[in-house]
């Protein structure tokens, strides 16, 4: 097997693995650039892939089809949204302790959505969805060499996923919005003499970090894993955060941090079958994202600081 | 001082209570029985012999994870990286377990040091980031985690030796395993490790309120600044407190690997038992005592829980109470708002009655 053959095989998977990384980590942007850390992404990727799943399969029992994956994301954006007011409320009017909150709601999220399987399905995992995001191949350019890779056999979330990652750079930072958005984050007491809403800004950030989480955690669903169970997320949204922090909080960053994330994955599913990267011990694979991450903490692989108020509760009148 | 103490208890009282009534109208709005439900639970906790000794035996990892979190929350650190000391220790002590003939006298602290040590070791690459470049010991710990898990998983694959997704059983030198215990308790799996656990408790507090060092290790979770013009040295005390935190994780991982199991499995996610800590710390406010109650009582409420499925009710249930209880005590301050508006307002109608006079 030639090089570009291991590519052809590579690429595709590494794109379709890396698009649920690239969304939830926008949505720990959103969350963390308005100043609130969301240790809880891992659990609104379980909700979103919990209700991904569950709304695909009811919506495919009424006849919808192929359109039913489409629609399940949609809810589970909106499952998002609203789930990640357990982190809001309690963060940001009730002073409560984000790092512990985001515990806590991974925790929720891993026991609320087992439980309601087995109360709606009376069993530990859900059945299959029979309409799946599906393997595209791109008019046209999936018949060219080499670009073929990015073309051929791909899922269109990828694609949704890398656009979105220049929507949040463009939002977050060429636009009013981002940079109130920003201005929270960074320096509350400024923004609020300024006349911006600290309060309203952070949910903002954090909702719209929930409706990312709730989407990440469907595409995961409804493209890679079909069915819903307790491993269906199993670190996802730590690597998501992972990702992040070694794109420094910066939209297009966390996605080429996400898609080398995506890649190393890749390589550690299937590379036992390719020749070369089968000597490669698959823990090394395992590990490097989250080593890479702490080298880039550490200031070894570039330094990267957080929003500097990010985990404070903000207090009115407090210095 | 006195109103402190007041909220320090009634709040984690408050939260369990709205927590478990959380859990109430989980229940109800599943449709299942909630009586039914809640006769199951306290039945599978206070029971039998066997479920009492069940409950006990899952305290002691409990109580170790939560003095691990809640020594490091004392200098103002969150290890959170509690799982995956567990895990590192829980290795080590199950290695040395199987791979030495020692007497007991010997063998058994030794494996429970070796684990202690492995925890610590793994809890000082956060401490000693944090220390030395400032960076956060949350995120360097949850990526510990996952290095932990995978690493771990590894070595017992490649180097220490599976049979069946476990190891071999640990010797009987260096095993926690009570005849006694588990006889008395109808044959559960109750170990002699909760000795351990509540010798820890007291070594946590010794050393946190009578040593020099504890004093530093507290002053410098008080206020860093201070404790840094006052002549002690915040990076040795980071570096320190992390460490210590990883002895008791690396113990809570020893629990496991010599007492419940006698050996290791390989592990497709996290025991659970450092983010359980992470409540337990919360609940019993970093205190030793505190911790242990809180141990005891989530312990209970993971063993009960599994009663329930008798009448049909899953058991996720009771992480739903867990996650509940937690986000109540981190939301403290508004139950302490809500306290105040009613204490205040009659304090107020007081005064106003005063001056109309």
């Amino acid at each position: 097997m030639g090089f570009l053959e291991v590519l052809y095989i590579i690429v595709p998977i590494a794109l379709a693995y890396s698009a649920p990384l690239i969304i939830a980590a926008l949505g720990g942007i959103f969350s963390e650039r308005s100043g609130v850390v969301n240790i809880a992404l891992e659990g609104l990727m379980i909700m979103g892939a919990f209700v991904g799943i569950v709304s695909s399969l009811t919506l495919s029992k009424m006849g919808l089809g192929a359109a039913s994956p489409w629609i399940a994301m949609l809810i589970a954006i909106a499952a998002g949204v609203v789930f990640s007011l357990f982190l809001a409320v309690p963060a940001i009017l009730f002073r409560a302790d984000q790092t512990v909150l985001g515990v806590a709601i991974n925790m929720l999220a891993g026991g609320l959505t087992i439980f309601l399987v087995r109360a709606l399905y009376d069993k530990g995992q859900t059945d299959s969805i029979p309409n799946r995001i599906s393997k595209e191949n791109v008019p046209f350019l999936s018949d060219i060499p080499v670009l073929k890779m990015f073309f051929a056999n791909i899922y269109y979330t990828s694609y949704i996923a890398i656009i979105l990652a220049f929507v949040a750079w463009y939002v977050v930072f060429k636009t009013p919005f981002g940079l109130r958005l920003r201005s929270v984050g960074e320096h509350p007491m400024a923004a609020d003499t300024m006349g911006i809403s600290v309060i309203k800004m952070r949910f903002i950030g954090v909702m719209i970090s929930g409706g990312f989480g709730g989407l990440a955690g469907a595409v995961y669903a409804t493209s890679i894993s079909l069915n819903f169970s307790l491993t269906t997320i199993l670190g996802q949204g730590f690597l998501a955060i992972a990702a992040m922090i070694f794109g420094k909080w910066h939209p297009v960053g966390a996605m080429g941090a996400a898609l080398f994330f995506g890649f190393a994955q890749a390589i550690s599913i299937i590379g036992q079958q390719l020749p070369v990267l089968d000597q490669i011990p698959q823990v090394y694979l395992l590990i490097a994202p989250y080593l890479l991450t702490i080298l880039a903490l550490a200031g070894v692989v570039g330094r990267a600081d957080a929003p500097k108020a990010v985990g404070v509760p903000y207090i009115k009148g407090k210095r | 001082m006195k109103l402190e103490r007041f909220y320090g208890i009634l709040i984690p009282i408050l939260s369990i209570i709205l927590g478990i009534a959380v859990g109430a109208i989980v229940m109800i709005a599943g449709g299942y029985d909630a009586g039914e439900g809640f006769y199951q639970l306290y039945y599978g906790i206070f029971g039998e012999p066997y479920s009492i000794g069940e409950t006990l035996r899952a305290t002691a990892p409990l109580i170790f994870a939560g003095l691990a979190v809640a020594f490091a929350f004392r200098t103002g650190l969150f290890n959170i990286g509690v799982e995956g000391q567990v895990l590192v220790g829980w290795m080590v002590a199950v290695w040395i377990g199987i791979s030495f003939d020692l007497p007991t006298a010997i063998h058994l602290p030794l494996a429970l040091i070796g684990a202690g040590l492995a925890g610590a070791l793994w809890a000082a690459v956060p401490g000693v980031l944090k220390a030395v470049f400032h960076v956060h010991e949350v995120i360097t710990s949850i990526m510990m985690n996952y290095i932990a898990l995978y690493l771990t998983n590894d070595i017992l694959r490649r180097y220490i030796g599976i049979t069946n997704e476990r190891t071999e059983t640990v010797k009987e030198s260096a095993s926690l395993a009570s005849t006694f215990l588990s006889e008395l308790t109808d044959f559960s799996r109750l170990h002699n490790g909760i000795f351990v656990a509540v010798l820890a408790a007291a070594v946590f507090w010794f050393i946190l309120w009578k040593t020099t060092l504890g004093y530093e290790l507290r002053a410098v979770g008080f206020n860093k600044s201070a404790a840094e013009y006052a002549g002690m040295s915040v990076k040795r005390n980071i570096v320190l407190s992390f460490v210590i935190s990883g002895v008791f994780a690396g113990l809570a991982g020893a629990m496991e690997g010599l007492g419940t199991f006698q050996n290791m499995t390989l592990n497709a996610s996290f025991t659970g038992v450092g983010f359980d800590g992470i409540a337990v710390a919360l609940l019993g406010a970093n205190n030793p005592i505190g911790v242990v109650l809180a141990a005891l009582l989530f312990a209970g409420l993971n063993i009960g829980g599994l009663s329930m499925q008798q009448v049909g009710i899953p058991p996720e249930l009771i992480k739903i109470i867990i996650a509940f209880i937690i986000i109540f005590v981190a939301s403290g301050y508004a139950i302490r708002l809500v306290i105040d508006r009613f204490t205040t307002k009659k304090d107020m109608a007081k005064t106003s009655k005063g001056a109309g006079k």
